[in-house]
């Protein structure tokens, strides 16, 4: 056992003024994640204290917060790599609810914006059978069926910091998702959102979100891909207008 | 109070949940259908299940082989003519997920690809790598977003159904946010709450697994059947009880003991297989509760590895090789890293068999309906009964879109028969007041996260993998004590917003009520069958327990017991043989 020092950020709509940090001193298992001492915290020493969390093996995407700074997944995050106290705080960019637990309307919101399902050419019925997918068709857009809704990537996002606006990097991978997908035909109602000003071309590849993405989803790589196919969407439109009759 | 009025509303929105919810939106589009969940559906459990979903799909295989397996599998328990209904239906929901755009992992020509499962004789297990669940999860709340007649209430948890006229009209359920109550007022529920896990210490589940949709229909007067069947899945990881899939064992793994023995071959599973080429329905592809069973005999005999979590036996995968591992199991690689510092590449893995699904749950027929008029369930938290006592591994995910959907067309025909919802609302005053004077309580000195403790020692001590009538009925007077206690239960967080300290003891009142009917009913129990194996009772006992249990709550007191026969329609109960000599 070895004792850790959290700084967990607290904050109670009702009781609190403003948000504060709140010193614990844990005793931890060796092999224990953070989401481990937050636990500890709550069970032991502090029950008023809120955070999301379920299934503590990084695929239901509850417990997304600042440690040290960083975005991190809480289930993922090592006690053994950190050093001195470790400061936690709710996701940077997303309104406080309370404590570590933020408001992600927006995000949620955005994901349906993108019409994240598939369109197909045609009307379809199951009894006819499965698509064909090779597996190399399918590799095109698997890696972007990985995201997780975490909201790392935008914590992570400046421009999503900026420009509160910006669609931002798991909605637009997402999209893209779908677009790369061979069953799917349905790229041109989704590029309304994707190619909007506040879609791809908001984000100046910074690629912090690519960085932090506990999946390597890798939405930077999704985001770039998606403005190339605007650019030659939009040359194909106005230089080379035979192409559309 | 605030009422939301819906024509359906479903408690849940996991799989089962969200299936429900597609398939009202696709059949009337003019439904209103309240979909109503603690959790943002895409945190749902359903999330977590890794190695598939099965399904009769290649030229080889048979609905009737599917049929055999599930009722062999459940060791005769299952409704049969519920089976049938799950073979057939289970092909056609496996390709509307397709259709939907689910990821399958696919064969080089295009085809879906399948895999091997524990206890099935054909490769039937539909997968998409190792996060099959995953990403049914994500298509089906991906393709939700389509229907604009499914309203969404994200983190809001019900706290009571609200039962008048004889029938089901509703419920009031808490906004996290606000910590308000809301009476959702509907003339038909459906429950898809998901199982109850964390009632143990050592689990695959989730902290949100905590038997809410079951303790709710128990309490609104329906019996909680076959609760004494809970599920050990072999190989968790002993640090975390993090799952590692049956797939491991699908694709080639094998399961070793101190000595480097497959000793599996010693509890009627064997002869020994040649490594690396797998044989269906023998050895490390034997069903779970044999498997977990067999885990138990070692210890006992002290062929276990030691390790700092209990003892633990080995997963040996490093036969696959580096790119099998990457391409059909990344997820068991990556947690068997972070997790245990193992790289099964390299090395075998520690595994201990862990608390992982219930096969009991809410009492439906196999319309998904249970006895009160408007009320229906199905996913984990329900019991049709398809998986018996002894669920086979990738049924559930193929039972939560199957049942999922039929609750939904029986919905339609309740609604129908045009019932409507009125009143309630003294009744949601009532709810109301019980969760007000829950908060306010003081004096009363219990805290959640003591008798929670408690709950989970009395269960891991006393309902795990082998049962004796004497710790039973240790663990039922246990239990009996804590709902006494519960009742001091006092409040640490007295704020509305996002009280998880209000939620947890909400959360800790429906694992007693879970626990208790699984105490109860394995204690009444008196025979050894699928996951439920007494230790007193060692043998099958057909003329007595070929039968359902059934666990009525009886507020104050502990719960009722009676029986319900099975249905049987083709198959008679035989022995269960996983011996390599079948056929």
């Amino acid at each position: 056992m070895k004792t850790y020092q959290l700084d967990v950020l607290r904050y109670n709509p009702e009781t609190d003024r403003e948000p504060h940090f709140q010193r614990y001193s844990v005793p931890c298992r060796e092999e224990w994640v953070v989401l481990d001492a937050l636990n500890h915290v709550k069970e032991s020493i502090d029950p008023t204290l809120s955070y999301r969390w379920s299934c503590h093996m990084a695929v239901c995407g509850s417990c997304g917060m600042m440690i040290n700074g960083e975005p991190k997944l809480a289930c993922k995050s090592f006690l053994r790599e950190y050093e001195g106290v470790i400061r936690i705080e709710p996701l940077r960019h997303f309104p406080i609810e309370r404590d570590l637990v933020t408001v992600i309307d927006d995000f949620v919101a955005k994901l349906a914006r993108v019409k994240p399902y598939l369109i197909p050419k045609e009307a379809t019925s199951p009894e006819a059978g499965e698509f064909r997918q090779t597996p190399a068709q399918l590799k095109r857009y698997k890696q972007f069926t990985l995201c997780i809704n975490c909201m790392l990537c935008y914590a992570a996002c400046p421009e999503y910091g900026l420009i509160p606006q910006y669609l931002g990097p798991a909605a637009i991978a997402l999209g893209h998702r779908w677009n790369e997908d061979s069953r799917d035909a349905g790229r041109a109602a989704r590029q309304e959102e994707l190619a909007a000003t506040e879609g791809a071309w908001e984000c100046s590849f910074v690629g912090a979100c690519s960085e932090v993405c506990p999946e390597h989803v890798d939405p930077a790589a999704a985001i770039q891909q998606v403005k190339i196919k605007s650019t030659v969407d939009w040359y194909a439109a106005h230089l080379m207008p035979w192409l559309n009759k | 109070m605030e009422t939301v009025s819906a024509d359906v509303a479903i408690i849940g929105a996991g799989g089962a949940g969200l299936r429900a919810a597609i398939a009202l939106a696709e059949a009337e589009p003019k439904l209103r259908v309240a979909l109503v969940s603690k959790v943002y559906p895409m945190r749902s459990h359903t999330c977590a299940a890794e190695g598939g979903a099965a399904g009769v799909i290649k030229p080889d295989d048979s609905l009737e082989h599917h049929f055999n397996d599930t009722v062999g599998g459940g060791d005769w328990l299952c409704d049969q003519d519920a089976v049938d209904y799950l073979v057939q239906e289970a092909p056609k929901e496996l390709l509307q997920l397709e259709h939907w755009g689910c990821p399958w992992s696919r064969e080089p020509d295009g085809s879906v690809a399948v895999r091997p499962f524990g206890g099935m004789k054909k490769q039937r297990t539909w997968f998409a790598a190792d996060k099959s669940g995953f990403h049914i999860l994500h298509t089906l709340f991906q393709t939700s977003l389509k229907y604009p007649s499914i309203v969404r209430f994200d983190e809001y948890y019900a706290t009571e159904l609200l039962v008048e006229d004889g029938r089901c009209q509703g419920f009031t359920a808490i906004e996290m946010r606000s910590g308000q109550m809301r009476h959702f007022r509907a003339p038909a529920v459906i429950v898809a709450g998901g199982g109850a896990g964390r009632m143990f210490p050592f689990t695959t589940n989730g902290a949100i697994k905590t038997g809410d949709g079951m303790a709710l229909a128990y309490r609104a007067g329906v019996p909680l059947k076959d609760m004494e069947f809970v599920q050990y899945h072999p190989t968790g990881l002993p640090s975390t009880g993090t799952l590692l899939t049956e797939a491991c064992r699908g694709e080639g793994g094998v399961l070793l003991n101190k000595h480097g023995r497959r000793f599996l071959q010693d509890y009627g599973m064997g002869p020994e297989t040649p490594l690396g080429h797998p044989v269906l329905k023998t050895m490390e592809l034997g069903p779970r509760d044999r498997v977990s069973q067999a885990f138990w005999h070692e210890q006992q005999k002290g062929n276990m590895v030691p390790t700092q979590w209990g003892d633990a036996m080995l997963l040996d995968m490093r036969h696959l090789g580096e790119k099998r591992i990457d391409e059909r199991l990344p997820l068991v690689r990556d947690m068997s890293i972070s997790y245990m510092g193992v790289d099964p590449v390299r090395d075998p893995v520690p595994v201990r068999p862990v608390v992982h699904y219930m096969m009991g749950g809410i009492h439906t027929d196999m319309r998904a309906a249970t006895p009160l008029a408007g009320l229906f369930a199905a996913g984990e938290c329900a019991c049709v009964s398809i998986n018996g006592a002894n669920r086979l591994g990738s049924n559930s995910l193929t039972e939560l879109l199957v049942f999922g959907r039929r609750a939904a067309l029986s919905t339609l025909e309740y609604l129908g028969s045009g019932v409507r919802a009125a009143g309630g609302s003294s009744l949601a005053d009532q709810a109301q007041a019980r969760v007000r004077e829950l908060m306010q309580r003081s004096g009363g000195g219990e805290t959640v996260a003591g008798l929670r403790k408690e709950m989970m020692h009395a269960m891991e001590e006393h309902a795990g993998i082998y049962r004796s009538g004497d710790g039973l009925a240790a663990a039922a007077g246990k239990l009996a004590e804590l709902r006494r206690r519960y009742r001091s239960l006092e409040l640490h967080d007295k704020t509305n917003v996002y009280n998880t300290d209000l939620l947890q003891a909400l959360e800790l009142g429906s694992m007693l009520d879970c626990a208790e009917a699984v105490v109860v009913s394995a204690l009444e129990r008196r025979e050894s069958r699928g996951a439920h194996q007494r230790l007193d009772f060692p043998e099958r006992d057909d003329r007595s327990y070929l039968r359902h249990s059934l666990a009525h709550c009886r507020g104050g007191e502990r719960p009722r017991i009676d029986y319900l026969d099975v249905v049987i329609t083709k198959s008679q109960p035989g022995v269960r043989d996983y011996s390599g000599h079948h056929e």
